[in-house]
Order: C-alpha cells, then structure tokens, then sequence
C-alpha cells in the first residue's frame, strides 16, 4: 500500500508543534490552504476521540477529512484514522488511510515526521505488480523535470 | 485537490511494460525517432514494436508522424505529467500545510 513520508525540522518545541495539530485553535491558524479560512475544525485529543476539519480549496470546492485519535503521546506522537468525508481525493473515497505524527526533540527545537500510510491501492502499486521496477518514477522524474516551466 | 484524468489507467497500463518503458527512455533521449531506428536500438522486430506504439499511442504517450515512407515517433508529455502529480498527491496536499504548519509554531514559539 502506498504512504508519503515528510520530515521537518521545526524551530519550536515539540508540545508546540503537537498542539498545533491536535487543537482547534492550532488547526484553524495554519491549516489553509493559503488565506482560506478553515470552515470548521474539531478535534477531542484523546484516544478515541474524533479529528475533522472541514475546509474549501481555491475552486470552490469543499473538503472534509474526519479521523480518529489512535495514539496519543503528548507531546511526541499522534496516530490517527483519516477518511475524506466530503471531496478530498477521488480514489480515497470509502477508504480509511492513516495519518502518523511523530515528534523528536533536536538542539533548535522540533524534528517532525508525517507518514500518511495506508493510502489505497494506487495505480503505481499495481503497476509494481505486474512488474513496474522504478523505472516508470524515474522516467516522469527525469521527463517532467527537463521540460519544467513549460 | 487535483482533478485525475481516467486516462491515467490508461498511462499506467501502458507503462507497465519494460519494452514500452525502454521506447519512452529512448524518446525521452533522441526526440524523433524513426520506427526502424527504435526497432534497431531495441533489437525487437517491427510487428512486435508496431504493437507496443500503438498501446503508447493510445495512452497518448507518443505521438506518430508520418512523411512519405517514414514513421516518426514523438513523446508527449502531458500524461506523464498527469501521473507524476497523481503519484505526489499526498506529498502536494501536506507539504503547504507543513509549511504554513511550521512558520505558525515557530512564530509562537517565539512570542
């Protein structure tokens, strides 16, 4: 299954950061996207306890990811369920992905790792299957970056 | 969000070949191959790469061009750029918010 791993090095203190995303004022600050305020946000930091923001993007749409808490450890982890409740993407629909936070001390502040696993079966995954070596990747890599601007 | 073509079934299951992968690197090198020039390099005989380009072509990954006797083959770009954001969507929707996500804890951090 697929998953997009991102890793930050945040000038801030990790319960800074775990706020940020576990509560409704930290959600509706920085959210977005760009100046579009958030529509609603709720979420019950507790295990168990429900995640959901609510959310219109730049053509008008509107978007809705409702989750669970799984596993809280304050203020260095945050796992959560994750399905798109309203629009979001297309081949997510009726899926539950899962969204994990994971929050290190470093010298400056805060080093944070967001793994969205559990992402449905995409087109890549069964491609690999039948035989996709990582070739195909590098190839829209290497064409689309060349032509890039155009 | 970003809107995905149904073509991308299409673009995946064409590249699911390593024959068709390896004419789309080689076009992706020398734009403008000959069919004869793609069957030398790939040292694959005509019927079998006639095959191959027609299910390129119908995933409009390459384009065919045809001057008196020859067949030229050109890449097209727009389904593979279709796949490459279809394969970073996820890393599209967070990273803007982990930017907007960072400059907000650090400016409260700071206060």
């Amino acid at each position: 299954m697929a998953s997009v791993t991102l890793v930050r090095r945040i000038k801030a203190r990790p319960a800074t950061v775990f706020d940020a995303f576990s509560t409704v004022e930290g959600l509706t600050s920085w959210w977005g996207p760009e100046d579009l305020p958030l529509l609603s946000a709720e979420a019950d930091v507790r295990v168990g306890g429900t995640f959901r923001v609510r959310f219109p993007t730049s053509d008008g749409s509107v978007h809705e990811c409702t989750g669970r808490f799984l596993d809280i450890k304050r203020p260095e982890l945050i796992t959560m369920s994750w399905q798109w409740t309203m629009g979001g993407e297309p081949t997510e629909r009726g899926r539950t992905s899962r969204l994990e936070l994971h929050l290190r001390p470093i010298v400056d502040g805060t080093e944070l790792t967001l793994i969205h696993a559990e992402l449905g079966e995409d087109a890549g995954a069964r491609s690999h299957g039948r035989g996709w070596d990582g070739a195909l990747n590098k190839l829209i890599e290497t064409y689309t970056t060349s032509e890039a601007g155009s | 969000m970003v809107k995905y073509h149904s073509s991308l079934d299409s673009t995946f299951a064409a590249l699911s070949h390593p024959t068709r992968r390896a004419i789309l690197t080689r076009l992706e090198r020398v734009d403008g191959c000959t069919v004869s020039e793609l069957s030398q390099f790939l040292v694959i005989k005509l019927p079998a790469l006639m095959k191959h380009l027609d299910v390129l072509a119908n995933a409009s990954l390459i384009r065919r061009f045809k001057e008196s006797r020859t067949v030229t083959v050109r890449l097209s770009s727009m389904p593979l750029r279709e796949a490459k954001n279809w394969l970073h969507r996820y890393q599209r929707f967070w990273t803007p918010r982990l930017d907007r996500l960072q400059a907000y804890a650090e400016a409260k951090d700071k206060r």
